[in-house]
């Protein structure tokens, strides 16, 4: 089911009541997404992303904008005849239900031609738990399981009633990280298995960009940038969403541009082309950095940190407010007991901001 | 082991106090029970037997006690349960004038139960002079007044119920209220988003989420309508064997104090009647509510 939000905003009153404005947790928000998909919806706390998930679900209705499934306008149909189902953040499993309770209750909630039979009930119940592999705990009740036990029947749970739209509220936060990596791959397989339309909402870039077909990036309600995760990371649009992606973080150096040339301090490190003189943040990635003795940018080693496959160096600039974190890899590295290392930059990991605007600069 | 006593020590002065005024009274108790024409003035008795026991339960005073007492439990904590349920979900469903409406709920708690008593016999005896509001209510209906405290049985076991839930139902709508509002809201949200009528969502997840508080009032509210005495005396006053409307503590109390006072040994063996009553009933719901599934 294709999703088209088009020109979706929400206003709340301000709770701070001497303040008369609203606050907008979600402006203006426009996209197509394609049928099939798994979007991750991205932005730090607070940005308008679960706002925007509850806009999908129904659980909040929106100020102004349109919500279509299909060709279905759906902006003003409450959540139970959209047919979403919704993964909560908790998972919400009724805690007096067995696991098998829990999975049938959207089903008997179903009324008169819709209703299911006694056996096709258990059937599709089964058939959904065996699809999250559950099957063998559905006697259990929820506090007899592990959080990514929980968060499968959750899923189960979301699914069992067919929905035409899967979404999930911060799935994996409640996990610890080994279950993390497991329960992600997870949702990707279950999400390829049954091709319904998915979007899930995370603070935590590595968990979208691993397994999302597309990713969002918001910021305080505004969406940032819509992209394939690598995308997305190689061709940043701001600042911000250079910031967001990728650990270790980007590298900001303050720097400028004079005559087609990158200054970073008094060095010239890159060619510019295209850009006319002024003041930039220019943004590093980390893989950026490659040891060279004769390399432009010269900075003050602090530390060496070796990882196996690759070495951490951290170093300082004058350009750059925090330390340096440059990966490279491990036969390159710099001495420990040096002072001083120098690095060549590749050109496509280097981004340019302008200063005022932190909008992306290119030629 | 070695600094055991230490901890004793620190227990004395609560053990002191239980043992002077809770398990010596306790024993007492139970020896009064089985002592056959104690004298209190000369502190003498005859002998010891079940004689106290028979007597109190052949006593017609005693089982009519027994009777009002077990009508007000069966009728007023069910109801009162159930009202304050209704009561809590229209509260909770409301967001303005909430807090007023609170606190008016509320009021009956914090008001004396003599006062209150007062009020009620006001709006429900019918004199020579007025017939009451509830008369003149019932008049404005077209029908005919009764006497609800000096009336036929029914009319007085009516008002004894309805004084009885009035003053019982503030305690358990603040409980419920806050059960209620303890539930996760978004066991709400995900029922609204499967569809869930109205009706399921409240027998299959309100009403199990917030049981282990309807089952604390329930017990609660079955060994507090058991020790009715007060309200009983607001109503009818003193002599409550003669307006017919005594309870078992209300029998407890004439046996010791009352016209016919002076009579320890019987109030002692009815005060262990009651005790016995209460301990089945309380046991009995304590197996009801264990028999239910965990949450």
């Amino acid at each position: 089911m294709k999703i088209v939000l088009e020109h979706l905003t929400k206003r709340f009153p301000n709770r701070n009541k001497k303040v008369r404005e609203d606050v907008i947790a979600v402006n203006d928000f426009s996209f197509e997404i394609p049928d099939g998909q798994l979007i991750g919806l991205l932005g730090p706390s607070g940005c308008g992303k679960s706002t925007t998930l509850n806009l999908i679900c129904g659980l909040e209705t929106p100020s102004s904008g349109k919500i279509y499934f299909g060709q279905d306008d759906v902006t003003n149909l409450p959540p139970e005849n959209r047919g979403v189902g919704f993964v909560f953040q908790n998972y919400a499993l009724y805690p007096h239900l067995t696991v098998l309770e829990n999975i049938l209750f959207p089903l008997q909630n179903l009324k008169g031609q819709n209703r299911p039979s006694k056996e096709d009930m258990l059937r599709r119940a089964t058939e959904a738990a065996k699809l999250v592999r559950i099957d063998s705990l559905l006697e259990r009740r929820p506090s007899e399981l592990s959080g990514g036990q929980q968060q499968r029947v959750a899923i189960a749970r979301a699914l069992v009633k067919m929905p035409r739209v899967l979404l999930l509220d911060e799935p994996l936060s409640n996990l610890d990280a080994r279950l993390r990596l497991q329960t992600r791959e997870e949702i990707r397989r279950i999400q390829r298995e049954t091709k319904i339309t998915t979007v899930f909402v995370t603070h935590d870039q590595e968990e979208a960009m691993s397994i999302s077909d597309l990713i969002v990036v918001m910021k305080d309600g505004v969406v940032q940038q819509i992209g394939k995760p690598q995308d997305v990371y190689d061709d940043p649009v701001n600042l911000f969403v250079s910031k967001f992606l990728g650990t270790p973080p980007i590298n900001v150096f303050a720097g400028r541009v004079r005559g087609g040339q990158l200054l970073l301090g008094d060095d010239a490190v890159l060619p510019a082309p295209g850009i006319p003189d002024q003041e930039v943040w220019a943004g590093i990635r980390p893989e950026g950095f490659v040891p060279d003795a004769n390399g432009a940018l010269q900075c003050d080693l602090i530390q060496v940190e070796v990882m196996g496959r690759d070495t951490s160096v951290v170093c300082r600039h004058g350009a750059c407010e925090q330390a340096i974190r440059a990966i490279v890899a491990s036969e390159a590295r710099p001495n420990a007991g040096e002072t001083k290392v120098r690095f060549a930059l590749k050109p496509n990991k280097v981004h340019l901001f302008a200063k005022a605007t932190e909008a992306r600069l290119s030629a | 082991m070695k600094r055991n006593w230490k901890g004793w020590l620190y227990l004395l002065p609560a053990m002191l106090f239980l043992g002077f005024f809770m398990v010596y009274p306790l024993i007492d108790v139970l020896i009064y029970s089985f002592e056959e024409g104690y004298n209190s003035a000369s502190q003498t008795y005859f002998g010891v037997g079940l004689y106290n026991y028979s007597y109190v339960l052949h006593d017609p005073y005693f089982l009519q006690a027994v009777k009002n007492t077990f009508l007000l439990v069966i009728i007023t904590v069910p109801l009162s349960t159930g009202l304050a349920l209704l009561i809590s979900l229209g509260l909770n469903s409301i967001k303005p004038l909430r807090n007023l409406f609170q606190t008016v709920y509320f009021l009956p708690y914090v008001t004396n139960t003599l006062a209150v008593g007062l009020v009620f016999m006001i709006l429900f005896k019918k004199t020579a002079y007025t017939d009451g509001m509830i008369n003149l209510l019932i008049h404005a209906f077209g029908g005919q007044s009764v006497d609800f405290i000096d009336g036929p049985y029914w009319a007085k076991m009516f008002v004894m119920s309805l004084y009885t839930i009035w003053v019982v139902m503030p305690f358990k709508i603040l409980i419920l209220t806050s059960a209620l509002a303890s539930v996760n809201p978004d066991y709400y949200r995900a029922a609204r988003v499967d569809a869930t009528p109205k009706v399921r969502i409240f027998t299959r997840i309100t009403l199990p989420m917030i049981s282990p508080m309807i089952f604390y009032l329930v017990i609660t509210g079955f060994i507090g309508a058991f020790k009715a005495y007060s309200d009983e005396v607001a109503l009818f006053g003193t002599n409550l064997n003669a307006a017919g409307m005594n309870t078992i503590v209300g029998y407890v109390y004439d046996m010791l104090y009352g016209d016919s006072g002076g009579y320890p040994s019987y109030a002692s063996a009815a005060a262990l009647i009651l005790f016995a009553i209460v301990l089945t009933i309380t046991c009995v719901n304590l197996l009801a509510s264990k028999r239910r599934p965990q949450t």
